[in-house]
């Protein structure tokens, strides 16, 4: 396996990359998205594409062999991300968010935990998904109220948490609770259990409508006192903080990666438009006012993508490095929403028609800067780091 | 506001109650289904202001720019779509008309239209001429006793329910050699194409207008053959100073639902009103609205004043939808998950400004149009 780890070579393709994102262009162009403008207009949400990419060895880029992945790299599964993220943003997300439960399980789960459902999950015929917020706590996550009571033989799971990507269609669930703290009686600390779809007391929201990610099913799922038994505690009680906080380090990067992809194909479309489109007797693209918009598009389209090649080869290479993650993050995510709505200026009136995917592109690219931890959350972050780079120890 | 006469602030007041009864609540209805409040649009024609810049003698009001963007603010504050309609309706018609027409056309057109009976539209783009206005191809030929137009017109807002089209046609070989005629619905000849589904201003009806063979008598010619140059000189700025309009009336309620959510949504043990990258987007944004809202309304009153100069709407439409699709960006991100679901207003704010950045002439167009402008003199 061609795993990519320098930081030399992160910046040239190499021809597992080049291979890999042909081929996952091809089944894009051809299965993906002659359906994505009524799929997008009806809000249809097809788990046959993610079993197909599954066979394309996507579902389960990250996840060891030994349980059906394959055993590759962040940045082998960036590559991925990004190329089908130029088709459809919704379904890059399912998928990392499906991986980054596949991660959790496989970095503190017990073999047990991994041989159960591992499989399924890598294979992309059962999909992940995570539940930390709720409508109580978004950014401030540390406050969730979703309670875990200890009970003979597991814990009674209560509580409602919000804002769930593939919540209805996944067959696991990673869900944060509190459980009380032995410690401190006075305090409870944060959980991680596994909940299968299909437990008794489990049950969800209506589909929310949404401004984009419009094929994505988000809903509110509902613990109305589920019984889990103790073999789905992860790790033990009160680490779930921990395992939530690295699921979500290698999220950042991830959700950096759909965003370059979709900036890459904003800047694509809008490149080509503006080659083709005549005005005033000439393609718009001779004038200096779209020339100036392109280059900026362009620009800062590569520098998130450095920043993301650069975040997700630190991760390969064992170097952990939460302010690069964010910066990759909020860099990303912003340029994404500058060049969408650039994109659909350069088409003119036709980029605000649902025929171009233009203004799809443009809704979609909102909401990236507001999961994983809003873009202000990340400037608070990197305000950290710096705090600790630049302290006195 | 200490520049608004007093009666604008009852033309203000007026518009906001009536935005608030008859706007409101249908907006997300209209923005999910793609249906046009055609209830409101009648009402409007009630309360009198579908012809606020016409002449008295035929219904209007003979108002300037000022009380119909003080208009267009309050409407577009509550419903874009249903406002998008409205000035499409009561400034690229009936304004035309008025400004434009023989007395023979006013008498025969404005009345219904000011009533609210009849419908108005304009069309002017072409599937191969936006910005290009004036390369547009729809072709009027001269016969005996009529007009035959044949050419298709696209984006035109209304379009479905339009009874009457202000047209812009081509007369000549010459590229300024354009021609206005006003076209009734029903004319042989002329039908509405498919409906146009866009991004946002979802309830503002928008659709293509096909003309083959269509006969359209000479009395329905607007002024003389080769006159619309001239014609659309004269209309562009109040155009762009209105539309300008709706988007600060968006930029006012994403401030508005801004702040309330600030001191309403709790976090970390706090509103988070209390924590300084939520007062930085609420200052800024208030600060972009008060400069928006002195800009707009002090051009409009020159623009009454007389000063017809381009450049000063095109300043105007240059910076304000713009600036409102950047606070609409903002406002959704200030409301976090809530701000990207359907159920808040947020989305929809964004989704209908983006259009005033590309129609009545896009941002790049109106930096052109500024530049030549003040450039006019110099030795370029």
């Amino acid at each position: 396996m061609n795993h990519q780890t320098s930081f030399q070579s992160a910046f040239l393709p190499t021809e597992f990359h080049t291979e890999m994102r042909s081929q996952l262009h091809k089944f894009c162009s051809d299965q993906l998205e002659p359906l994505l403008e009524d799929d997008d207009e009806k809000e249809i949400f097809r788990p046959e594409i993610i079993a197909q990419l599954g066979e394309l060895g996507v579902t389960g880029m990250t996840t060891s062999e030994k349980f059906g992945g394959q055993g590759l790299s962040l940045t082998d599964f960036c590559e991925a991300l990004l190329e089908i993220a130029k088709c459809s943003v919704p379904y890059a997300v399912t998928i990392s968010v499906s991986t980054m439960v596949q991660s959790i399980l496989e970095n503190y789960g017990s073999e047990e935990q991994k041989n159960r459902y591992l499989p399924p999950l890598a294979s992309g015929k059962a999909i992940g998904a995570f539940c930390l917020s709720e409508s109580g706590s978004g950014s401030d996550a540390r406050s969730l109220k979703t309670s875990a009571k200890k009970v003979s033989g597991g814990y009674i799971l209560h509580g409602n948490k919000m804002w769930i990507t593939s919540g209805g269609v996944a067959k696991t669930y990673i869900v944060m609770a509190r459980t009380d703290n032995p410690q401190r009686p006075n305090e409870s600390h944060i959980s991680a259990f596994i909940v299968e779809d299909g437990t008794k007391g489990l049950s969800f929201g209506k589909k929310e409508k949404k401004m984009g990610w419009r094929t994505s099913p988000t809903r509110e799922v509902i613990f109305d006192q589920c019984f889990i038994p103790d073999d789905n505690l992860i790790m033990g009680e009160g680490k779930g903080f921990h395992v939530a906080l690295s699921a979500l380090d290698k999220g950042r990067i991830t959700i950096g990666a759909i965003a370059v992809g979709l900036s890459e194909r904003a800047l694509e479309e809008a490149t080509r438009y503006a080659l083709f489109r005549q005005q005033f007797q000439k393609p718009i693209f001779e004038f200096q006012g779209l020339q100036f918009m392109l280059a900026d598009m362009n620009l800062d389209y590569e520098c998130a993508k450095i920043l993301v090649q650069k975040a997700a080869s630190l991760y390969d290479a064992g170097v952990p490095h939460p302010k690069i993650s964010s910066m990759a993050k909020l860099k990303s995510t912003d340029a994404a929403m500058s060049i969408t709505t650039d994109a659909l200026q350069i088409f003119g009136g036709v980029g605000y028609t649902k025929e171009y995917p233009m203004e799809r592109m443009m809704r979609d690219a909102k909401v990236l800067q507001i999961v994983e931890g809003t873009n202000q959350i990340q400037k608070s972050i990197i305000a950290k780091e710096m705090k600790k780079e630049f302290s006195p120890s | 506001m200490w520049f608004f006469s007093s009666d604008e602030l009852e033309i203000k007041e007026m518009a906001k109650d009536f935005a608030l009864k008859e706007l409101k609540t249908q907006a997300a209805i209209h923005d999910e289904d793609e249906t046009f409040n055609i209830n409101a649009f009648k009402k409007m024609g009630e309360l009198g202001v579908l012809g606020l810049t016409a002449h008295e003698d035929f219904g209007g009001s003979g108002l300037g720019a000022t009380h119909a963007t003080i208009v267009m603010e309050e409407f577009g504050k509550q419903c874009a779509s249903t406002t998008l309609s409205y000035l499409a309706h009561s400034i690229l018609c009936v304004n035309n008309i008025n400004s434009n027409g023989s007395l023979e056309q006013k008498k025969k057109y404005l009345p219904k239209l000011i009533s609210g009976e009849w419908i108005g539209a304009m069309g002017m783009s072409e599937p191969a001429h936006g910005s290009d206005a004036v390369g547009i191809q729809t072709k009027a030929e001269e016969k005996d006793s009529h007009f035959l137009i044949n050419g298709t017109k696209m984006w035109i807002t209304n379009a479905q329910y339009a009874d009457v089209v202000y047209l812009y046609t081509r007369t000549g070989v010459e590229k300024k050699n354009l021609s206005t005629f006003i076209v009734e619905k029903g004319t042989p000849g002329f039908s509405i194409g498919k409906p146009i589904h866009k991004m946002g201003m979802r309830g503002s009806p928008t659709g293509e207008l096909v003309f083959e063979n269509a006969k359209v008598p000479k009395d329905q010619l607007v002024g003389k053959v080769g006159d619309s140059i001239y014609h659309m000189m004269k209309n562009l700025d109040i155009e762009r100073i209105t539309i300008s309009g709706i988007s600060l009336g968006i930029a006012k309620a994403c401030l508005e639902q801004c702040i309330q959510y600030a001191g309403e949504r709790s976090q970390f043990g706090k509103t988070i009103g209390e924590f300084q990258l939520i007062q930085k987007m609420i200052a800024e944004m208030s600060t972009e609205v008060a400069m928006m809202e002195s800009f707009l309304y002090s051009t409009a009153k020159e623009y009454d004043r007389g000063n017809r100069s381009p450049h000063l709407a095109a300043q105007v439409k240059l910076a304000i939808p713009k600036m409102c699709t950047k606070i609409a960006l903002d406002a959704i991100q200030l409301h976090g998950g809530y701000g990207y679901s359907r159920e808040f207003p947020l989305e929809r704010y964004l989704r209908d400004n983006k259009l005033n950045e590309i129609g009545a002439g896009t941002n790049e167009v109106m930096i052109l149009i500024i530049a030549k402008q003040l450039l006019k003199h110099s030795k370029i």
